[in-house]
């Protein structure tokens, strides 16, 4: 068993191969140098505590106890699926018999010139490393995009004390994914932080000379910074599996079980596009910790030959400031909602379809305050349920009441 | 120490339900179990410190809030990712309608 790409996604199915009793080699290829670690902390954590410590999945020591072998700092080059060979970039190779593709996504690129040693993005421990020695109080920090990453980045540079603004070209903040009501309450706390939220605005040139950046937006206003984070999406890594005459449609296309067109061949986590059960097998692709994780888990039981179908639905979470935001299922598939307001300003909002299917959920509020009702929201989701509007609506019904109806 | 602390009522949780307890600088979280029992564990997910007491309790099961590890409130068990240090448990009474924890 071999899997390329040592995040949460590859990590977990490595660990999961052992704890179904597998008892062949094992390993996992990483092209960083260090071992399996959890990314949400890099935006968060990472930045605002006192040392920055990686939160390892395994450490050495469990690795060995389970006779996994992790090759760090070496990416695959090629994949001979005939001869079942995977090329490293050390020049070694490694044989398969089962290979599980988990190279998760990097960074889009901003397409434009002007760009330089100012303009970073934030993907691995070592980048996080390195914005975080920017953050301090008298450095002033330009965050372009507003999606989850900047924000999160946007409210751990707050909290260190930098100058902070937000860029966003879109109308709003977080358009892909979020209701507006949700992403005003967060656009909101940004405000009342002391960020400067600008939005609706393109960007049409950047100068970085090594020591700050300016950028300039549409209506000429330049905004000056130290330093420039760079946060506009993520695109998966498909490029090993496409050289290897494997199909890609948005990542690399798995069926329900993970497996590739090759059945010797799965993809798991970021870099896949799979059909999602819930929707009627619409073809998606999700960048979400929960997500990385319980593919990686279901792939290496596929490996093993279980053909268990992946039936999760999609789940995942923000933390910035106080606020925690959490949201199961695709909001698109809604096409009204349903607010159920919580206590200390907490919300819901169901999402239903024009059968009256619950087909997601978006909360926020303080601490983890939606927490318990997005859990039993997604299990509705699940489940295919049609609860009564009304009692979304009311505080004094109990969601879990709705669960065994 | 081995002292028996008031918690709470026993009506103040429902039946598959959790509530938070704090003490002496330590936080608790109190169970009833659908079989109308009560459990007490340690109070913060062993792996980032959350407050259990935000989570879904079901069956004999906690859910941590924030990434949905899992224990068994029973017996502490930790039952799979991302959780795998177990929860510390306390003895629990109902006494006069009060539920008592042994802390210590």
């Amino acid at each position: 068993m071999v899997i390329i790409g040592a995040g949460e996604c590859g990590g977990r199915a490595v660990l999961t191969l052992r704890d179904l009793g597998h008892e062949g080699p094992v390993t996992l290829v990483g092209d960083e140098p260090h071992l399996p670690y959890e990314r949400p902390p890099l935006s968060k954590e990472a930045m605002t505590s006192e040392a920055p410590l990686i939160k390892a999945i395994a450490s050495d020591k469990l690795l060995a106890e389970r006779s996994i072998r992790h090759i760090h700092s070496v990416r695959a080059v090629a994949i001979d699926r005939a001869a079942h060979l995977v090329r490293l970039s050390d020049g070694s190779s490694l044989g398969y018999g089962k290979l599980l593709l988990a190279t998760g996504s990097v960074p889009r690129k901003l397409p434009m010139p002007g760009l330089g040693g100012r303009c970073v993005y934030l993907r691995t421990f070592n980048d996080a490393l390195a914005i975080r020695a920017h953050l301090k109080p008298e450095n002033r920090v330009a965050i372009i995009g507003g999606g989850f990453i900047g924000l999160e980045l946007a409210a751990s540079a707050r909290k260190l004390g930098a100058t902070v603004t937000v860029l966003e070209a879109q109308p709003r903040i977080l358009m892909r994914g979020v209701p507006a009501e949700v992403a005003e309450i967060i656009h909101k706390a940004h405000q009342a932080e002391g960020v400067k939220v600008l939005t609706g605005q393109g960007i049409t040139a950047i100068a970085d000379d090594g020591t700050q950046v300016r950028i300039t937006l549409a209506d000429r206003q330049d905004i000056v910074a130290d330093l420039a984070v760079i946060g506009i999406g993520a695109v998966p890594v498909t490029a090993l599996a496409a050289e290897a005459g494997l199909a890609i449609d948005n990542g690399i296309a798995v069926d329900e079980n993970l497996c590739t067109a090759d059945p010797d061949v799965f993809a798991a986590g970021d870099c896949c596009s799979f059909p999602l059960a819930v929707y009627g097998g619409r073809r998606v692709r999700l960048e979400a910790w929960r997500n990385a994780q319980e593919q990686g888990a279901l792939a290496a039981k596929n490996m093993l030959g279980a053909k268990e179908a992946h039936a999760a639905v999609p789940w995942f979470w923000s933390d910035q400031y106080g606020l925690t935001l959490q949201i199961a299922g695709l909001s698109d598939e809604g096409r009204s909602t349903v607010r159920r307001d919580l206590y200390d300003g907490a919300f819901i909002l169901f999402h239903l379809a024009e059968d009256g299917r619950l087909v997601a959920a978006s909360g926020i509020g303080p601490g983890n305050a939606v927490a318990r009702d997005i859990r039993l929201a997604e299990m509705l989701i699940a489940k295919r349920a049609t609860p009564a509007p009304e009692a979304l609506g009311s505080q004094s019904v109990k969601l879990k009441s709705l669960l065994a109806a | 120490m081995s002292d028996w602390v008031e918690a709470c009522a026993a009506g103040d949780i429902d039946e598959e339900d959790v509530m938070r307890f704090d003490h002496a600088g330590r936080t608790y979280a109190i169970y009833r179990s659908p079989e109308d029992e009560y459990y007490a564990t340690d109070g913060l997910c062993s792996h980032e410190k959350v407050h259990l007491a935000d989570g879904l309790v079901m069956d004999d099961i906690i859910e941590c809030p924030k990434h949905n590890g899992r224990f068994n409130y029973k017996t502490g068990d930790a039952r799979g990712a991302p959780v795998c240090v177990n929860l510390k448990t306390y003895p629990v009474k109902v006494d006069a309608g009060k539920v008592l924890i042994q802390l210590g």
